[in-house]
């Protein structure tokens, strides 16, 4: 039985680690959410488009090299330099913030003051492209991302507690790079919350979460304002896409990570970015948990997918606005 | 000058409120009809069934279903891919447990059993509202998944874990199977569609339909004005998932014939149909053919373009269809939020004064 | 009423294009979607061998290829078109090249007389040709992996595997159950305690799945993985240091896609595989010479040599082959969809034969009849060498047990058979 504690210990310790990548994709969603109305589907795909970016920097890939020699006939693929990861990761985000601009320029401009569901579409459509191009330019096959991260099981936490259990106990497994996640994870919330409170545009955007209109009229500029957010939002998916990627390697399944990220938006409230990481933890704890106690023994195992969605769910039932998101007060 | 309503004069009520007041639309609608039914089946090959036809009239109806939950109701929903996936199996197990009875009963059955689990899954819908219930929804479609994958009662303890419609026939005609003709498969799809599509729009004009849109505008007014907000989901809910189910029913026993859960009816399907109901336009069932239109064929003809005729690559082309539809997706929401169908309303109205606009 | 207008129009276009005495082969691949970096290798593979044909030896018989690529993106609607649009050109086989896709077509396929090639993937009983007549899935099917695995782990263990623990690890779809019935049967036989770890699809987390590896300790991990599940499994495999020899992959999990990602972590994995990896053999040469250099490779022209360019080359070469057995059955060059069936089951492939080719020892020797589609079930087993960024055999191509597997075959494709009223028969 000690054993069996130690095992779950050990789960709801993965679980809070898987937590805090699943909330590194919702905070993204938050940001853009808050800031606009907009439920930006394409945060998925904007955090594949961003690894993507990346590691063709990186690599000194020529983008759309395939399209280029299909029209004509020529055989380039690789400019023959490599770019220092830091250097990449600045040069990535400014083509994220490119996008942003464009973004906005050419897509939401237009739809100010649209429903919802209008706005949504739109990032479906958004994400459509993105995919698209991200695949045109860069290629479909799976690339190697290599940051720099460690990973693998940290030998020092095991050898540290192997002898608190039995013989069948060989000590807690924590992956470095799950500990590498939570550290940036809590900087980056650090920072934005940082942000959003002592610096003037955080303060601009704020008062843009809280209403346009009133914002509109002291002066704060609201193109600049989702230009900045979106750039955010690019920002928090080139790490997730860093994260997860080092994971898997970079291709096209890194956009489904935005799926992972629903229950926890909607335990956390679309609205808030501490409900982001309380609703990760929660979904990574809860899932985890779920499948180590009653899913993988009883019912055959794989129901991590569904089972945080139905823990959103039954969360929501007792609150409907998520944990922290603002509480919806309705008049006619 | 063609389109006109001068000199169509009502005499009764029932002429005033029928569907299509003015003459030249009831006969365009009729003409329609009349080529759906009488012509095309004589026209169509394979191809033209299986890669166009049939999506087409089953995505239809699958976006009526939707669009009731979501253009009527306000009920955005994504589980669409599971609750075909109940239509699906639903279709499936009556098939092979009552191999006698018409295949038109089992479709029609594996509505029914889609509504009642599209009831259950909509009851969070009293608590949970907007963007939170669109996300609740997708309980649903994992959770169903996963059902039928688990447990192999679903699929009959097949060694393969797929489902494969046995065949069947309609009045002696294959309707299932390898050995169907294409006119059959889709004269019997069409007939779902006309059924699905009349019992619709007459749904949404009636008084069910009205309370359905007092929720969708405003809950809490509907619910001050009298409408029971738990019947009026729930229905909506019910309704939605009856044609969703007999699309999801269609899907698997007449137009693929085998189905893996997870591949078919997975979470892009939720989607695409939602695509094709906004693209289309909410609360309109014109939008719902519309918008299936759209993202069958455009694929297709842009495939056929690109690769039979430009010669392109396949994967350039691939992927050029999806930058050309995601683009398509945004300038069509610029240029008119509310779907194709409001450009057509838009069109109609401006037909009627043509070709004097002054 | 648009619509209509516009298919109408589009049907004059279509029916106008000429039909030219030539041997049609479409490859249904799929460049595009979340599995596009294995299918772009196999659909090179595949038009670089037929390209090679045409350059070097004019086509099969003096009879030209034409190769008509249809991209399904994985996704079996669109594979649904791909077949209508390429089956009125006179398609001899199809290489469906997804399981859904396949299942959809054996039935369509049976009923056009198009005769479908599901190699190592697709229905296993597919194997009982008497049943299904026009579906081939030789040289070897995922049953005769999941034994093929077993005798290999049996080897290592001086042909005793009693008290040993066995895990599997599959992706939670029909492709990735496809082993249990055939694992649990040989652990009925073997002495093995087998325990099944569903992954979810997509499979970016499997930490719960490696965890419990983990606390339980299994001797040996096979894995039924596909797409982005194979490279995190792999990388959390060298995560928690379960032992890399230790950890068998099915073919489809088993290409450089699925290793290179985890570094060096990856070295040793092993899979299992059909034909043989690398570019070494005179083939090579000749794909250098008559495509690549004539500036015709297939796609980005980077992955000659690859695991799955060799299998998309090998699947294109028993294509090959069978046709060139129907030729001579038939005393004719131009073939249609049931002479190349017959062709198909009639192919024998010897080593003098692949020899001839340019690829001695490429596959394993095999011979088709009527009552066995699918070979027999030779495979091998390959080992990943990170420092060389290379695959090797470790194995000489061994065969399944027939034993186990025979009986599980005949039971299938019997209920396949019942099911749809099938008279199993011969000629």
């Amino acid at each position: 039985m000690p054993d069996q504690f130690l095992f779950a210990i050990e789960v709801i310790l993965n679980g809070l680690m898987a937590g805090v990548l699943y909330a590194l994709v919702a905070l993204g969603f938050v940001l853009i959410y808050k800031a606009s109305g907009i439920f930006n589907y394409a945060q998925g795909v904007m955090a594949l488009f961003a690894a993507l970016t990346l590691v063709g920097i990186m690599e000194g890939q020529v983008p759309f090299s395939h399209l280029i020699n299909a029209t004509f006939g020529t055989d380039v693929h690789h400019f023959g330099w490599h770019v220092p990861a830091l250097l990449a990761i600045f040069l990535t985000m400014l083509v994220m913030i490119a996008l942003a601009w464009c973004v906005q320029r050419f897509v939401f401009r237009f739809l100010v003051g649209q429903e919802p569901i209008i706005l949504f579409m739109a990032t479906i459509g958004l994400a459509y492209f993105l995919e698209g191009v991200g695949d045109l330019m860069w290629g479909s096959d799976i690339k190697t991302l290599d940051v720099g991260l460690p990973q693998g099981g940290s030998f020092w936490i095991e050898e540290m507690t192997v002898g608190l259990g039995g013989d069948g106990f060989y000590g807690f497994f924590i992956d470095k790079l799950d500990i590498i996640a939570t550290v940036i994870a809590v900087l980056l919330v650090a920072g934005l919350v940082a942000f959003a409170q002592y610096t003037k545009q955080g303060r601009a955007m704020r008062a843009v979460a809280d209403d346009h209109q009133a914002a509109l009229s002291v002066g704060v500029s609201l193109n600049f304002i989702w230009i900045l957010v979106w750039s955010l939002a690019g920002f928090v998916a080139l790490v997730a896409g860093i994260m997860w990627g080092a994971k898997s390697g970079v291709q096209f399944s890194l956009s489904l990570i935005a799926l992972k990220a629903l229950p926890v938006l909607m335990l956390g409230g679309f609205t808030s970015i501490p409900g982001a990481i309380v609703g990760g933890l929660i979904i990574g704890v809860g899932e985890k948990l779920f499948e180590f106690l009653i899913g993988a023994p009883f019912l055959g195992g794989a129901t991590e997918n569904w089972f945080a969605y139905m823990l959103a769910l039954l969360f929501l039932v007792f609150r409907p606005q998520g944990l922290f998101g603002e509480k919806i007060i309705e008049r006619v | 000058m063609f389109y006109r309503e001068a000199g169509d004069f009502s005499t009764t009520y029932q002429q005033d409120n029928q569907t299509f007041p003015i003459k030249f639309d009831r006969y365009r609608y009729y003409v329609v009809l009349f080529i759906a039914i009488f012509v095309v089946p004589f026209l169509i090959n394979d191809y033209w069934v299986n890669s166009i036809f049939m999506p087409f009239l089953i995505y239809a109806i699958a976006a009526i279903g939707l669009n009731i939950l979501v253009g009527y109701c306000g009920q955005v929903s994504l589980g669409t891919g599971g609750f075909m996936a109940v239509g699906a199996y639903a279709c499936y197990k009556l098939m092979t447990a009552m191999p006698e009875v018409s295949m038109f009963i089992h479709v029609l059955l594996a509505g029914v059993i889609t509504a009642a689990v599209g009831v259950l899954f909509g009851l969070p819908s009293l608590r949970i509202k907007g963007f939170y219930l669109a996300v609740a929804t997708l309980a649903a479609q994992f959770f169903l998944v996963w059902l039928f994958n688990r447990v192999p009662w679903f699929y009959n303890y097949s060694a393969s874990g797929q489902i494969s419609a046995p065949e069947r026939d309609v009045l002696g005609v294959f309707i299932t199977g390898p050995n169907t003709q294409a006119w059959a498969t889709y004269l019997f799809c069409l007939v779902f569609v006309i059924f699905s599509a009349y019992v619709a729009r007459n749904l949404t004009r009636g008084s069910v339909g009205r309370q359905w849109m007092a929720i969708r505008d405003m809950d809490i007014a509907a619910e001050i004005i009298g409408v029971n907000p738990l019947r009026a989901k729930l229905t909506a809910f019910a309704v939605s998932s009856f044609f969703v189910g007999i699309s999801g029913a269609l899907f698997f026993s007449v137009y693929l014939g085998a189905v893996e859960v997870g591949e078919v009816f997975g979470i892009s399907k939720s989607f695409l149909v939602l695509f094709m109901i906004i693209i289309g336009g909410l609360g309109s069932i014109f939008g719902c053919f519309a918008g299936a239109a759209f993202l069958v064929l455009l694929p297709v003809a842009l495939k056929i373009v690109g690769v039979d005729w430009l010669g392109w690559p396949t994967d350039i082309v691939a992927h050029l269809q999806l930058v050309i539809v995601g683009a398509l997706i945004i300038v069509f929401l610029i240029a008119e939020p509310h779907g194709l169908a409001q450009l057509w309303r838009v069109a109609k109205e401006k037909l009627r004064l043509w070709p004097f606009p002054h | 009423m648009k619509l209509k207008l516009t298919t109408l129009a589009l049907t004059a276009l279509m029916a106008a294009s000429p039909a030219v005495a030539e041997l049609v082969f479409p490859s249904l691949s799929y460049r595009t979607g979340p599995y596009a970096a294995n299918g772009i290798p196999f659909a090179d593979g595949y038009a670089d061998y037929f390209t090679l044909l045409n350059e070097r030896d004019g086509g099969i018989g003096g009879e030209p290829v034409r190769m008509v690529e249809c991209e399904t993106g994985y996704n079996t609607e669109k594979g649904v078109e791909c077949y209508e649009s390429t089956k009125a050109e006179g398609s001899l086989v199809y290489q469906p090249l997804s399981t859904g896709i396949t299942y959809q077509l054996i039935p369509k396929a049976t009923a056009d007389g198009i005769p479908v090639h599901s190699m190592g993937y697709g229905r296993t009983s597919a194997k009982d040709g008497t049943v299904f007549k026009n579906i081939f899935n030789y040289p070897a099917n995922y049953w005769d992996g999941a034994s093929i695995a077993v005798t290999h782990l049996a080897d290592l263990n001086g042909g005793d595997l009693s008290g040993k623990k066995i895990a599997l690890v599959y992706h939670n779809s029909a492709y990735g159950k496809e082993p249990i019935r055939t694992l649990e049967e040989l652990a009925k036989k073997h002495g093995y305690e087998l325990t099944l770890l569903p992954v979810d699809h997509p499979g970016q987390e499997q930490k719960s799945q490696w965890l419990q590896i983990r606390r339980e300790r299994p001797d040996y991990v096979l894995m039924w993985g596909w797409g982005v599940m194979n490279q995190v499994a792999v990388q959390e495999a060298a995560n928690i240091r379960f032992p890399m020899e230790n950890f068998i992959g099915i073919w489809w999990s088993g290409s450089e896609n699925d290793v290179r990602p985890a570094g060096a972590a990856a070295n040793g994995y092993k899979a299992l595989t059909f034909h043989n990896v690398g570019d070494d053999f005179p083939v090579f040469d000749d794909i250098q010479k008559y495509v690549v250099d004539a500036g015709k490779a297939a796609g980005a022209g980077d992955q000659i040599g690859t695991a799955l360019y060799n299998r998309g080359l090998y699947a294109a070469m028993l294509a090959a082959e069978a046709a060139k057995t129907a030729q001579e059955i038939h005393g004719t060059k131009t073939l249609t969809p049931a002479q190349m069936r017959d062709g198909m089951e009639a192919l024998e492939i010897t080593e003098a034969k692949m020899a001839a080719l340019g690829l001695p020892n490429f596959g394993p020797e095999f011979t088709v009849s009527c009552e066995n589609h699918g070979g027999n079930g030779y495979g091998a087993v390959a080992q990943w060498d990170a420092a060389a960024d290379e695959w090797s055999l470790i194995t000489d191509y061994v065969q399944s047990d027939q034993e186990v597997l025979a009986p599980l075959v005949a039971e299938d494709s019997a209920a396949f058979a019942a099911e749809n009223g099938i008279e199993p028969s011969c000629g």
